[in-house]
């Protein structure tokens, strides 16, 4: 009798005891897959490129002719390179003052009625396809903006300024800054909708207190609530400028695809992504290879952009 | 007094500043995002009837609908969102729960940014490599897989990053009960963050069913589709909806373009339509 009452308790083992390493295993199994997904590409597009990139050195970067012609192939990618480059920066600096002062209205002076309706909407849109956007420029904006800017600003750029070289180009309504800003109307919702989110996030008492010592709402923004939400601003903000650099279908209907060094805003280009698109399903050979090499660029320019934010987020301090 | 003064007007002026540009900006992204719902809506109804739903892709000129694309679409969304719902889950948990902040969890959770954000095209011509070329033909399992990996991404950062906003507490006295971390993250963690999984999950769904690059070189597109034997179709290529819309918006004709922009609308619509289902979802589960 006594013995069983002084006998230590008997520890049972937890039911499902015995899963556990087999459920991390199966975590572990997943994230690896994701990691070997990244190679994969990573490899399949250096053993796709190799062929084009052998053959033309750094001259596929550099060179500006586009020649799929059999009988003298020419690749050199610095027409899309550029292009790609060019309509993301300026999609970014357009969208991201505008995606800010949208998510900074919704946070902080909408009026209660308003907010939640607007707000949904913000969120609703983010999710509407690229390929809507696109469409969207190539029937509606393109006109519209070759009437309405492009023949205006050709006709009032003084003969031998800058601003002629800047605006030359055919104003048929698709082009460079055609295709920016229906990148950048299409990355708005999406940055507002984050930011907002991020916004959102700051605890009360933060806001409050900030009010309650006498600041104005654009201190409180500027000083207390985006440094509060910092980090994960300047991560939306690079989310915002990867779907832009890599983006196919916004671009593709309304940049024009010309291979050529594009001579300015209105003048008709490419970007990697839309020349892939254009162009893989009917290639073969070296032109593939040429192809595919330039997925090669667009995934490192891609992971520059990502691993440069990751430094920044590592050191705030240093921003 | 006078400085002080000074600096009051200064601050209240920029304020103002400030506020007149926020409202400004939020009246022109409103106007232009209207701009394009109405286009989107009015060309769209324009283009539907109900043919749309019960004939298959047209050559110019003649009748027909979109019932191969949506269901194209719907069968290769479906089998992404599974893969992707499984490895992106499991693989946020890893991220959460058990990597911490080791080297390789550092490294996995970088380069899964890396993919969130990698251009779905890329993803396109890794799957072409892959699942097209050694077998063949373009397939709509290539479609779904490249889907997958477009979604997979998204669903394993918001699932890490909601386990990570549930209190340690929670997780200490789950384990203090004398459950095995499994139990308690299934239990209680995934239960906790069910809502925020779900807003990932339909992120996720909202960027896939859209996506038209990746499937350009995976589905390819197909006029015709085997409707008694799906698995089979599943193994050809395969009718989407995005594709079919980019092909025909770029044709001349004008019957295509109406199609497309039916398509278009359809898209739209039903991204929106499952996304407010899944908001009045979500409220629901965070308020019992």
């Amino acid at each position: 009798m006594s013995n069983a009452l002084n006998a230590p308790p008997r520890r049972t083992t937890p039911r499902g005891f015995h899963i556990e390493p087999i459920f991390e295993m199966l975590c572990f199994a997943a994230a690896t897959a994701l990691l070997a997904a990244l190679g994969g590409v990573l490899v399949s597009l250096v053993i796709g490129g190799w062929p084009a990139l052998s053959k033309f050195g750094f001259g596929f970067i550099t060179g500006v002719t586009w020649d799929p012609n059999p009988d003298h192939e020419v690749y050199g990618a610095a027409g899309p390179i550029i292009g790609t480059l060019i309509t993301s920066a300026v999609a970014l600096a357009m969208a991201l003052p505008i995606a800010g002062g949208v998510a900074f209205f919704l946070v902080e002076l909408c009026p209660p009625i308003l907010r939640r309706p607007i707000g949904t909407a913000v969120e609703l849109l983010a999710g509407i396809p690229s390929i809507v956007y696109g469409m969207w420029g190539l029937f509606v904006f393109a006109p519209l903006f070759a009437k309405n800017i492009e023949m205006p600003l050709m006709a009032a750029a003084p003969v031998g300024s800058v601003w002629e070289t800047l605006f030359s180009g055919i104003p048929n309504g698709s082009g460079i800054l055609a295709a920016s800003i229906i990148l950048a109307i299409m990355i708005l919702p999406f940055m507002a909708a984050t930011l907002r989110e991020l916004l959102n996030t700051v605890p009360a008492q933060v806001r409050e207190s900030a009010y309650g010592l006498g600041a104005t709402t654009a201190e409180v923004v500027m000083s207390v609530t985006l440094p509060y939400v910092r980090r994960g601003a300047i991560g939306a903000v690079m989310l915002g400028l990867g779907r832009a650099l890599g983006e196919t279908m916004a671009v593709t209907f309304i940049i024009g695809n010309s291979h050529g060094f594009p001579k300015g805003l209105f003048d008709s280009g490419s970007t990697i992504a839309s020349t892939i698109a254009n162009e893989f399903n009917e290639a073969s050979g070296l032109q593939s290879a040429a192809l595919i090499a330039l997925g090669l660029v667009l995934f490192v320019i891609t992971f520059i952009v990502l691993a440069l934010a990751r430094l920044l987020l590592r050191n705030p301090a240093k921003v | 007094m006078a400085v002080s003064a000074r600096r009051v007007a200064t601050r209240r002026i920029s304020n103002v500043i400030f506020v007149a540009f926020c409202c400004l900006f939020t009246v022109l992204a409103l106007t232009a995002l209207a701009a394009i719902l109405y286009s989107l809506i009015v060309q769209g109804l324009g283009g539907m009837n109900l043919d749309v739903f019960t004939k298959d892709t047209p050559a110019a000129g003649t009748a027909g609908g979109l019932r191969n694309a949506i269901v194209g679409s719907i069968l290769m969304a479906s089998l992404g969102m599974v893969i992707a719902l499984a490895v992106g889950i499991m693989a946020g948990t890893w991220l959460a729960e058990y990597a911490g902040e080791s080297q390789f969890g550092n490294v996995v959770r970088f380069l899964n940014d890396v993919l969130l954000s990698a251009p779905s095209i890329l993803v396109g011509l890794f799957v072409y490599y892959i699942l097209v070329k050694p077998f063949g033909s373009f397939s709509g399992i290539a479609g779904g897989v490249a889907l997958a990996l477009l979604a997979a991404p998204v669903i394993t950062r918001t699932t890490e990053d909601v386990l990570k906003l549930q209190p340690i507490a929670m997780r200490e006295s789950g384990v203090a009960l004398g459950s095995p971390v499994w139990h308690v993250i299934r239990e209680i963690l995934w239960r906790g963050s069910a809502s925020g999984i779900l807003t990932g999950a339909l992120l996720a769904f909202a960027r896939v069913s859209g996506e038209t690059a990746p499937l350009l070189f995976t589905a390819l597109g197909n006029q015709f589709m085997d409707w008694k034997h799906l698995g089979r179709a599943m193994t050809e290529p395969m009718a989407s909806l995005p594709v079919v819309i980019f092909q025909d918006a770029l044709t001349p004709y004008p019957d295509l373009n109406r199609l497309a922009w039916a398509g278009a609308l359809l898209i739209a619509a039903s991204v929106l339509a499952v996304t407010l289902i899944a908001r009045a979802f979500a409220k629901e589960s965070s308020r019992s």
